[in-house]
């Protein structure tokens, strides 16, 4: 215990070059767990709206659907098995029928999907529940953007074209009964949601859908020309867009952490020319070098202990506010990702990425500590006490 | 053979290399040193003082010939039995005092004890002892830079004695003293010498110090050119 209690004495008598270096090295603490933790929130926050509106629990792709590649969407609509047509009957899954087609707001072409949908089903948190028909025409539903983009509103009747299984086009007029807000594109842009029965018919296609999500917590079954998609692949993108953003932001905090570990190191170089007296006064007092490095090495690592201390007093306020009030994005700068961003990133801290980030910034000073300190080995106790370098 | 020689040395060389000219710092020094001698190397500048007393120390090694201090042949020790060897039996006082300047008076003198891993109230004792020998009970929270250079030198004095070790090998330690200071220090030395039975071994070329020897050995040139025991 001897070691650490030195170091300790050690550091804090160094002053305020101990308070700089902890305060430099707090700068990246903060920085990698905000960072961190806002990326880990905005992954959970697009992730459970998408899981909320879009996944569910996993989704069964008919025959060649691939979202992917339009071509597909027009022949890939299958029957669907009796168990799913059964669960949808029993609000225990969602069938959905895609079609390609054409609407024509205020004189323009706007191609669009056609989605159906039953307005009774209970595993997709949107409100499908409007499209419940009253007689009239066919109701339609659609996002914020999809209204914006096509220039439509509620009450609006638009004229909606498409291609029946036989191939012939056929058109309509579609009531737009609502308009709904929600932050994930892939169920707003370029489409009208319609009950699932009317898209059956116009299209003849009755008993067939392009895909039927499943609730959370459905484990995957096997159906003839059905594939299963799990959250692995229906998550993919999101996965992937929060991965690249927190690559890139990793390099601002490895920045940080490199100017920080750079001052360490220095220090450590200047403590140890500065203090080679001190060095050979440990030796002759009985102190085996390997002691005397493990001194001067805890000494820098401590700084990272310091260094979480200084952080915790101005990062936890910092932290907690941000959980509160969440980081507000620009106007419309949450859509231009194309992905299901709130207007306000929310961060989402752990344990473990504190705890990884305190291991990763006491390894990483540990090292910068240690390096310098190998020096000690080869000077000799005689030449250190006269203050020489040997 | 001596059985109660506390150090010996048989043919002990030390030669630095530098350049062509290899530096023979000690040449062929035999000396014996037995238990509660209060004994000195003088001689002038470059006489090889300091190297006999680092090589005693375990801090340095002789080139040919054997050292052997309380049982131990220095020249076959691992750094680390050095350690052990400095740690337990040897105190050392340095010219420039090599005090350690971030802690107090108190964490200075109880340094070697921690290295010993001696338990936290003996060590409260031991050192409230070792700085009522030196006088500087009141000092103990005192910084070395808050001290002067006579309070420094008995603070390293102390350090020296608090484990009570059978060695005190003290180089040129009055070199940076005035009058006054040197006296009450070699006073507290003798005190210390005379109460514990510690064997002190100064190095020196300083007349005050010299004055109170019991033994003074005059190194020219890496050989001992006189041995003389002082009568008391």
């Amino acid at each position: 215990m001897i070691i650490p209690k030195l170091a300790f004495r050690n550091l804090i008598g160094n002053g305020a070059k101990t308070w700089l270096n902890a305060l430099v090295l707090s700068f990246s603490f903060v920085a990698i767990i905000w960072g961190q933790s806002l990326f880990e929130g905005m992954d959970k926050e697009m992730s459970k709206v998408t899981i909320d509106q879009e996944a569910g629990g996993g989704q069964y792709w008919a025959g060649t659907y691939d979202p992917y590649d339009p071509t597909t969407i027009e022949d890939a609509p299958e029957i669907i098995p009796a168990e799913l047509a059964a669960d949808a009957a029993a609000g225990k899954a969602a069938p959905v029928l895609i079609v390609p087609g054409t609407i024509y707001p205020k004189g323009r072409m706007v191609a669009i999907a056609l989605k159906g949908v039953d307005p009774g089903q209970s595993v997709l948190k949107l409100p499908f529940d409007r499209l419940r028909r009253n007689g009239g025409d066919i109701p339609g539903l659609i996002g914020v953007r999809m209204a914006k983009n096509a220039g439509l509103a509620k009450g609006d009747i638009v004229t909606v074209r498409w291609r029946d299984k036989a191939g012939t086009f056929d058109a309509a007029d579609i009531e737009i009964v609502d308009v709904f807000q929600s932050q994930v594109q892939t169920v707003d842009t370029g489409q009208i949601w319609v009950p699932l029965d009317d898209l059956q018919k116009m299209t003849g296609r009755t008993s067939r859908a392009t895909i039927v999500t499943v609730p959370e917590g459905t484990g995957p079954k096997t159906y003839a020309g059905w594939a299963f998609q799990n959250h692995e692949v229906l998550l993919k993108d999101i996965k992937s867009f929060v991965q690249a953003k927190s690559l890139g932001f990793s390099i601002f905090y490895i920045t940080l952490m490199a100017m920080a570990l750079l001052a360490i190191f220095n220090t450590q170089i200047l403590s140890i020319w500065h203090r080679r007296r001190e060095i050979g006064t440990l030796i002759a007092l009985g102190m085996p070098r390997g002691k005397v490095i493990g001194l001067f090495t805890l000494e820098g690592s401590l700084l990272s202990v310091l260094a979480a201390a200084v952080g915790a007093i101005y990062g936890l306020p910092l932290l907690i506010y941000m959980a509160k009030h969440g980081w507000v994005l620009p106007a419309d700068q949450a859509d231009s990702f194309g992905l299901a961003l709130n207007q306000a990133l929310y961060p989402a801290y752990s344990l473990g990425l504190v705890m990884m980030t305190i291991l990763l910034v006491l390894a990483a000073t540990t090292v910068v500590s240690f390096l310098p300190t190998r020096k000690i080995v080869t000077l000799k106790p005689t030449d250190a006490l006269k203050g020489k370098w040997s | 053979m001596n059985t109660n020689a506390l150090i010996k040395t048989v043919n002990l060389t030390k030669i630095y290399p530098s350049g062509e000219q290899p530096i023979t710092a000690l040449r062929d020094v035999n000396l014996v040193f037995g238990a509660g001698e209060f004994a000195g190397l003088v001689g002038p500048s470059g006489s090889g003082k300091t190297t006999l007393l680092n090589i005693i120390g375990s801090l340095d090694m002789p080139t040919s010939g054997s050292v052997e201090v309380l049982g131990e042949k220095v020249e076959m020790l691992s750094h680390k039995k050095a350690a052990r060897l400095r740690n337990r039996h040897i105190g050392f006082i340095f010219q420039t005092f090599n005090l350690l300047p971030v802690y107090t008076v108190f964490e200075n003198v109880e340094f070697p004890l921690l290295l010993l891993g001696m338990a936290a109230t003996d060590r409260r004792k031991a050192v409230r002892e070792a700085l009522a020998w030196v006088g500087l009970g009141d000092r103990e929270h005192s910084r070395p830079a808050q001290l002067s250079g006579g309070q420094s030198q008995r603070v390293a004095i102390a350090r020296a004695v608090v484990k009570k070790p059978g060695l005190v090998l003290a180089d040129e330690p009055t070199a940076n003293l005035d009058a006054e200071n040197s006296h009450h220090i070699l006073q507290t030395m003798e005190t210390i010498n005379r109460d514990l039975g510690t064997t002190f071994l100064f190095s020196t070329h300083d007349a005050k110090v010299i004055q109170h020897l019991r033994r003074k050995i005059t190194l020219i040139d890496g050989r001992v050119a006189d041995d003389e025991r002082v009568p008391a």
